[in-house]
């Protein structure tokens, strides 16, 4: 199992599963590979949201209601692989790939995918 | 010429307008907090290189990101369009990009505060595609993911 005592990242500290997007994990070796491992979710925009953003399309800047949806779909879609990579029994997911594709106007698919492996 | 054509003119005069000078305010301040921020991070560097260590001084490795949606203003979003008949480089929207990698980056750089540096870095940007109506483009999304890596002391 993974070192958890280290402080970890904010946004995946508290998955309980090791991951980087490099091909191992320093400072350990990988005992076993199993496979790939991808989460995904698709997410619509919620119209209020879409109203504010149309006033702040005027101005520009950030839209800070779709960056935080995006974030948690985001995390959600992790949260999916690293369940994945859990049942497979790995405690390890290297070489994670995220990637965004709008499918219609107004919903986004979040993919995240990676190989899952054990680490000692 | 009927009235409601004056009316959405003098409408859309306005929204250029207040996209021009909102906008250019909003810009101008988003860049001062971006280099402000750039300078704090300047020991954390960020590069795309899979291994910058001996790995044997590697205390942590961790995934971080950062993500931001940037718009750019209704001023621009015309300059654009008169450009789309020009062609040529679209400067104002070069000017959207920077300012979104930047920011994705400085907030993966956050996230991943007390870590040493980071490896393997990658950019994803995204069209966030808005209304049915062709108004809507000049929505991207930038999002910055690493690993980071924290030596040890």
């Amino acid at each position: 199992m993974p070192e958890d005592e280290e402080p970890r990242a904010v946004e995946f500290s508290d998955m309980g599963i090791l991951l980087t997007n490099i091909e191992n994990v320093p400072g350990k070796t990988i005992t076993k590979h199993f496979g790939l491992v991808a989460g995904s979710t698709v997410r619509a925009k919620h119209i209020g949201r879409d109203i504010a953003a149309s006033f702040k399309n005027i101005v520009g800047g950030e839209l800070k209601g779709y960056t935080e949806l995006l974030q948690e779909s985001r995390k959600q879609a992790t949260l999916r692989m690293i369940q994945q990579a859990k049942q497979l029994g790995a405690n390890a997911v290297v070489n994670v790939r995220f990637s965004t594709s709008s499918i219609t106007q107004g919903a986004a698919e979040l993919y995240v995918y990676g190989t899952a492996v054990s680490v000692e | 010429m009927d009235i409601s054509n004056v009316v959405n003119l003098i409408i859309f005069i306005f929204l250029v307008a207040l996209g021009y000078f909102a906008g250019t305010a909003a810009e101008k301040k988003h860049y001062r907090s971006i280099k402000e921020r750039e300078k704090k991070f300047l020991g954390m560097p960020a590069v795309t290189i899979e291994k910058a260590e001996d790995e044997s001084g590697i205390a942590d490795a961790r995934l971080v990101c950062g993500s931001v949606v940037v718009s750019v203003d209704y001023y621009k979003r015309f300059l654009a369009a008169l450009r789309n008949i020009a062609g040529g480089e679209v400067m104002s929207y070069e000017t959207l990009l920077d300012r979104g990698r930047r920011e994705a980056v400085l907030r993966m750089k956050e996230s991943a505060a007390g870590a040493d540096m980071i490896v393997n870095m990658r950019l994803e940007t995204a069209t966030i595609s808005g209304k049915a109506n062709r108004k809507a483009v000049g929505t991207v999304e930038v999002m910055a993911y690493g690993t980071a890596i924290t030596l040890k002391r």
